[in-house]
C-alpha cells in the first residue's frame, strides 16, 4: 500500500526557495508532531510502515526531498543541495504543519544527516522537539572524528580510520561526475531493488518507488555539495540543542558503530538505542523503530511540560540501548536463573511476561520487575508442558502485549537417580517439562517471531549436563542433550529470518532446583535428605543466577550459538571435545551423596 | 539472669528500652538532617556526637553509616569496607544508620533505614522485612534452633525475590547477644568495637561453648541449639540490585513456658514498626 493510500492521508505542496515540496499527513493535526526525513537513494516511501503505526497515536508528516520523489528539483542542480537550504527546506514543512508547537523529526540515512544540522544550527532553536537519528552522522562531528584520528593516530585509530574509510566507498563513486547519474538512470536503477532484496533483505512491495533513478541521480548532488566541504572544515559548534535518540543498526555496512564513540560530547541529552539489522531499518524493523520513534517522543513531551531531562529518567541496566522497550517472555521466572533474568531484561527497560506455574511467584517476580525499569510486567501462569495451555498463552500475548522478541525458554525440572530405577512416569514428565516445554515455546513464539519478519531472538536453558554424560543424571542429561541440538538445529533453520538460537549451559548455578529435583528410586524420607544434601554442596558452590542472567543478556546480543557459563561447564565442554574418552570415565564415578 | 527478664516491666528491661529508644531517636533526629552531598562519615560522626551529647559514653560498636549500594553491601570482600567512607549521598539513594550505644550500662543496638526522596522499590523492601519479624518472633516461640530459623528467614527473603545480606556480616549472623555493660570511666574501642561490650560476647562465647549455644546467631552449626535466653539484637537485612533495608532491635528471650513470655520483642513503639502500622491503615 502506497502512502497516499493510507487511511486519512492528506497532501499538499509547500513552496520554499524557488521549488516545491510534496507533503503528506497522516493522523490527527491536533496531535504532537513527528516529521519522517528519507535518505539516500530514497523517497519518503522508505517509511510506509513506520507512518503507519506512528499515525495512530501522533500527526505524521513526510516529504520528499528536494529533487526526490514528487518534489521539484533546484535549477541548476550543482549547489542546490546545501545543508543550508535544506534546512530552509525543513522549517518550511515545519512551519506549514506544525505553526505553533515544535516538532519531532526522525531520520535516516542522509534523511538523518540533514537532520543533525537541524539539531544543531541555532536558527531552529524551538522548533524541534527531539530528534531520532538511525545511520546518519552529522558531517561536522564526522569531519572532527577524522581529523582526531590524523592528528593522533594511534593504531587503534588508524584501523577505525580505515575500517570506515572502507564502508565508505559509495561516497567516493558519487564524487564522479556524471558517471553515478548514468549508472543509476541504467543497469543500476533497474538491479536495485533486486540488489535490496537480497543484499539488506529488505522485503519486496511497493518500495523502491519508480522514481528510484531520478532520484538516485538528482540526489549525489546530496553528497557532491556538502560532503567534501564540510569533512575539510566542519563547524566547531556542531552541538545539539534537543534531546537526541541515536538507532543503530550493527549490521550497517556503510557505517561503523565507531564513528558515534564520542557523541556524548556534542550531545548533552544523547539515548543510545542499537538493533542487530542492516542499513534499511526502516523496511526491515518498522515495528521497532516505530515503537522507539514514539516512546522518545513521548517522553521528551512529558520532559518538555514538567521541565525534567530525559536523561534522568531513562534505565540504567546493561544493555539498555538493546532491549529498552522491547517484549521480552522467560518461563520458569519464579525463581533461580528464570527470575534473574527477568530482573535483567527489567533492568535494561525491556517489557517483560513472566511465565511459571508458580502464580505467586511469578507475580512477586512481575512486581519487582515493574519498580526496577520494566515499562511494564506481567505474570502469566502456565504450565509450559501443558499444550493447550501454551496455545492459549501465545494468542494471549500477542493479542494484548505484542509480537516476543526475546524468548527465553528457561522452566525445567531436576531428576536424578540410575536410569534401570527411573520409572517411565517419571521420563514422561521430565521430558514433558524440560523437552517439550522448549518446543512449544519454540514453536508458538517462534512462528510469530517469523511472520513478523523482522528478527528476533530464542534462548533456551540447556545444560552442562547436555554435554557431560554421568550415571546420576539419565533423564536430565538426555533432555538437556535434546535442547542444546534443538536450538543447533533451529538456530540454523532462523538464520535466514534474523532470529537468532542461543543455548545456554549454567553449570552448577545456587537456586532452588535442588529442593524440588526428584531422586528416582528412593522415599520420601531419603529423598529429603538427598534434597538437603545436594542443595547444600550447591550452596557451597553458591555460583549465583544472576551471573547466569548476564550471560543470557550477553549470548543474545552476540547472538552466540553455545554459552556455558560456570568455569565447571566451560570445562566439560571443553573436555568433550578434546578428550571425550576422560569425560566418559568421570561419568562411571557415583556422586558421594 | 534469666528470671530479670522474665517480667516485661522489670526496670533492667525499661534500661534496655530506653536506650533503643535513645538510639532510634537519634537515627530519626540524623536521617532528618541527612541532605544531597552529606558523605558517610558525616552522617557517623553525626550519630556519634547526637548521642554524646545526651550522655552516651560508651558503645557496643561506633555508628556505621552505609549510602547507595553500600545499603547491600555490593562487593563486600573484607569487614573493613564496612566503615564509613566518603560515599556522598544524592538524591534518590537509601541509606542505613546502625548504631549500638551504651546507655547507663545498658546496651542498645540498631539499624534505621531510610531513603533520600522517593524511591518505590525501597519502599517495598521495608515493607516487606515486616514479614521477617512476625517469623522471627513465632519460630523462637516455637523453641527451634536458631540455625533453622536462620534457613526459614532465608528463604522467605529468596522467595520474595532478595537476597540475604545479614550474611555479609561476620560470621553471617542475623543476630547476636547484648547485655549489660559495666560503666568504666576509661573504654577504648578496636576496630570500632568497645572493649567492655566484646569482653562481654567473648566470655558469653566461652561459656556458651560449654554449655552448647553461641551468643552469634549464625547459620553455622554452633547455632545449631534452641534460643537461647537472654537479649539479642536481631537484625534481618534484605538486599536487591544494589538496594538494602534492614532494622535492628532488641528481642527478649526468657525461660518461660508461656509461648507469649517467652519471647517478645523489648518494644513495638519503633518507627519501622509504626510505619508498617500506618500503612496498614492507609491500605
Ligand atoms: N541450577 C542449576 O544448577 C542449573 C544448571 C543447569 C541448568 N539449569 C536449568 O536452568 C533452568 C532454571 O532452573 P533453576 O536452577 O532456576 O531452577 P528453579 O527450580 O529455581 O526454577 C525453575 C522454575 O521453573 C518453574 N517450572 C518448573 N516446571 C515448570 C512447568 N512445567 N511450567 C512452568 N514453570 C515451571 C518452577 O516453578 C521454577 O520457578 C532449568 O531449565 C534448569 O534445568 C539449572
Amino acid at each position: 500500500m502506497s502512502l497516499r493510500d493510507l487511511p486519512g492521508a492528506r497532501e499538499r505542496r509547500v513552496a520554499t526557495g524557488g521549488i516545491e515540496l510534496c507533503v503528506i499527513e497522516l493522523g490527527d493535526a491536533a496531535r504532537p508532531t513527528i516529521v519522517l526525513v528519507h535518505g539516500y537513494p530514497d523517497s519518503k516511501e522508505v517509511w510506509t510502515q513506520v507512518a503507519r503505526q506512528l499515525a495512530e497515536q501522533w500527526h505524521v508528516v513526510l516529504y520528499d526531498v528536494r529533487g526526490h520523489g514528487r518534489s521539484t528539483a533546484p535549477v541548476p542542480l550543482r549547489g542546490g543541495f546545501t545543508l543550508e537550504k535544506l534546512t530552509d527546506d525543513f522549517l518550511a514543512v515545519a512551519d506549514a504543519v506544525s505553526p505553533d508547537r515544535p516538532v519531532h523529526v526522525v531520520g535516516h540515512d542522509w534523511g538523518s544527516v540533514q537532520a543533525w544540522e537541524f539539531a544543531t544550527v541555532s536558527r531552529t532553536e524551538g522548533r524541534i522537539a527531539s530528534f531520532t537519528s538511525m545511520s546518519g552522522p552529522s558531517l561536522d562531528h564526522f569531519g572532527h572524528w577524522i581529523k582526531q584520528r590524523m592528528t593522533r593516530p594511534t593504531p587503534r585509530r588508524v584501523g577505525q580510520l580505515l575500517g570506515q574509510g572502507a564502508k565508505s566507498w559509495y561516497v567516493y563513486m558519487l564524487h564522479t561526475p556524471v558517471l553515478p547519474e548514468l549508472a543509476w538512470r541504467g543497469p543500476l536503477g533497474k538491479r536495485w531493488p533486486r540488489i535490496l532484496e537480497r543484499l539488506e533483505k529488505v522485503p519486496p512491495g511497493d518500495y523502491p518507488t519508480p522514481s528510484l533513478p531520478d532520484d538516485a541521480a538528482h540526489g549525489a548532488w546530496l553528497y557532491r555539495d556538502n560532503v567534501r566541504s564540510r569533512l575539510r572544515r566542519p563547524r566547531a559548534d556542531a552541538f545539539a540543542h534537543v534531546p537526541v535518540q541515536l538507532i543503530t543498526p550493527t549490521g550497517d555496512i556503510f557505517l561503523s558503530e565507531q564513528l558515534y564513540d564520542g557523541l556524548d560530547a556534542w550531545v548533552p541529552q544523547l539515548t543510545r538505542r542499537s538493533l542487530p539489522a542492516k542499513h534499511w531499518v526502516p523496511r526491515t524493523r518498522p515495528d521497532q523503530l516505530a515503537s522507539w520513534i514514539g516512546e522518545f517522543a513521548a517522553v521528551n513531551e512529558t520532559a518538555l511540560r514538567d521541565g525534567v531531562p530525559v536523561r534522568d529518567t531513562a534505565p540504567q541496566g546493561a544493555y539498555a540501548d538493546r532491549f529498552g522497550g522491547q517484549l521480552v517472555l522467560v518461563t520458569g521466572a519464579a525463581g533461580g536463573i528464570g527470575r534473574a533474568t527477568a530482573f535483567a531484561f527489567a533492568e535494561a527497560g525491556a517489557r517483560v511476561v513472566v511465565v511459571d506455574r508458580d502464580a505467586e511467584g511469578a507475580s512477586r517476580t512481575a512486581e519487582l520487575a515493574r519498580l526496577i525499569g520494566a515499562p511494564a510486567a506481567w505474570a502469566e501462569t502456565v504450565d509450559v508442558s501443558d499444550e493447550q495451555a501454551m496455545e492459549k498463552l501465545a494468542e494471549k500475548v500477542a493479542a494484548e502485549y505484542g509480537i516476543v522478541d526475546v524468548l527465553v525458554n528457561n522452566a525445567g525440572i531436576g531428576i536424578s537417580g540410575s536410569f534401570l530405577e527411573t520409572s517411565t512416569e517419571e521420563w514422561r514428565r521430565v521430558l514433558d517439562v524440560n523437552l517439550w516445554g522448549v518446543i512449544h515455546g519454540c514453536r508458538l513464539f517462534g512462528k510469530q517471531m517469523a511472520d513478523r519478519g523482522q528478527g528476533g531472538h530464542i534462548v533456551n536453558t540447556a545444560s552442562a549436563a547436555a554435554y557431560q554424560p554421568s550415571r546420576a543424571l539419565p533423564a536430565y542429561s538426555t533432555s538437556k542433550a535434546a535442547v542444546l541440538m534443538l536450538s543447533e538445529c533451529l538456530r540454523a533453520e532462523l538464520a535466514e529470518k534474523s532470529i537468532g538460537v542461543s543455548a545456554i549451559c549454567p553449570g552448577i548455578v545456587n537456586t532452588n532446583i535442588t529442593a524440588t529435583t526428584r531422586f528416582a528410586g528412593t522415599d520420601a524420607a531419603e529423598e529429603q535428605r538427598l534434597r538437603k544434601r545436594t542443595s547444600k554442596l550447591y550452596g557451597m558452590r553458591n555460583y549465583p543466577p544472576e551471573k547466569v542472567a548476564d550471560a543470557i543478556l550477553r549470548a543474545v546480543v552476540r547472538n552466540q550459538a553455545v554459552v556455558p557459563v560456570t568455569p565447571e561447564s566451560h570445562g566439560a565442554r571443553f573436555l568433550s571435545r578434546l578428550s571425550p574418552g576422560a569425560l566418559r570415565a568421570a561419568a562411571r564415578l557415583k556422586p558421594p551423596l | 539472669m534469666v528470671s530479670r527478664v522474665k517480667d516485661e516491666r522489670a526496670p533492667e528491661l525499661q534500661g534496655f528500652r530506653e536506650v533503643q529508644r535513645l538510639a532510634y531517636a537519634c537515627a530519626e533526629a540524623v536521617a532528618a538532617r541527612l541532605k544531597p552531598g552529606v558523605t558517610e562519615r558525616e552522617a557517623a560522626r553525626m550519630q556519634r556526637e547526637w548521642l554524646r551529647e545526651r550522655g552516651v559514653r560508651d558503645w557496643f560498636h561506633l555508628p556505621f553509616a552505609w549510602f547507595g549500594d553500600r545499603t547491600a553491601f555490593a562487593g563486600f570482600k573484607v569487614p573493613l569496607q564496612f566503615f564509613p567512607t566518603d560515599r556522598r549521598l544524592e538524591p534518590g539513594m537509601p541509606f542505613i544508620l546502625d548504631m549500638a550505644p551504651v546507655y547507663k550500662g545498658f546496651t542498645a543496638d540498631i539499624g534505621y533505614s531510610g531513603c533520600l526522596g522517593l524511591h518505590p522499590l525501597h519502599d517495598r523492601l521495608l515493607a516487606d522485612l515486616e514479614a521477617h519479624r512476625a517469623l522471627i518472633l513465632s519460630e523462637v516461640r516455637e523453641r527451634r534452633p536458631l540455625r533453622e530459623i536462620y534457613e526459614d528467614v532465608e528463604r522467605l527473603m529468596i522467595r520474595q525475590g532478595y537476597a540475604n545480606r545479614h550474611r555479609a556480616y561476620p560470621f553471617g549472623v542475623i543476630a547476636h547477644k547484648v547485655d549489660r555493660v559495666a560503666e568504666r570511666r576509661w573504654s577504648p574501642h578496636v576496630f570500632g568495637f568497645g572493649t567492655q561490650s566484646l569482653k562481654g560476647l567473648l566470655s558469653d562465647a566461652v561459656h556458651g561453648h560449654r554449655d552448647g549455644w553461641s551468643p552469634l546467631w549464625s547459620p553455622y552449626r554452633f547455632s545449631d541449639h534452641p534460643p537461647q535466653p537472654g537479649l539479642w539484637a536481631v537484625e534481618p537485612h534484605l538486599g536487591f540490585r544494589g538496594t538494602g533495608a534492614k532494622f535492628e532491635e532488641i528481642l527478649v528471650v526468657t525461660d518461660s513456658r508461656d509461648p507469649e513470655q517467652s519471647a517478645f520483642w523489648l518494644d513495638d513503639d519503633l518507627p519501622h514498626v509504626r510505619r508498617w502500622a500506618e500503612e496498614r491503615v492507609a491500605a
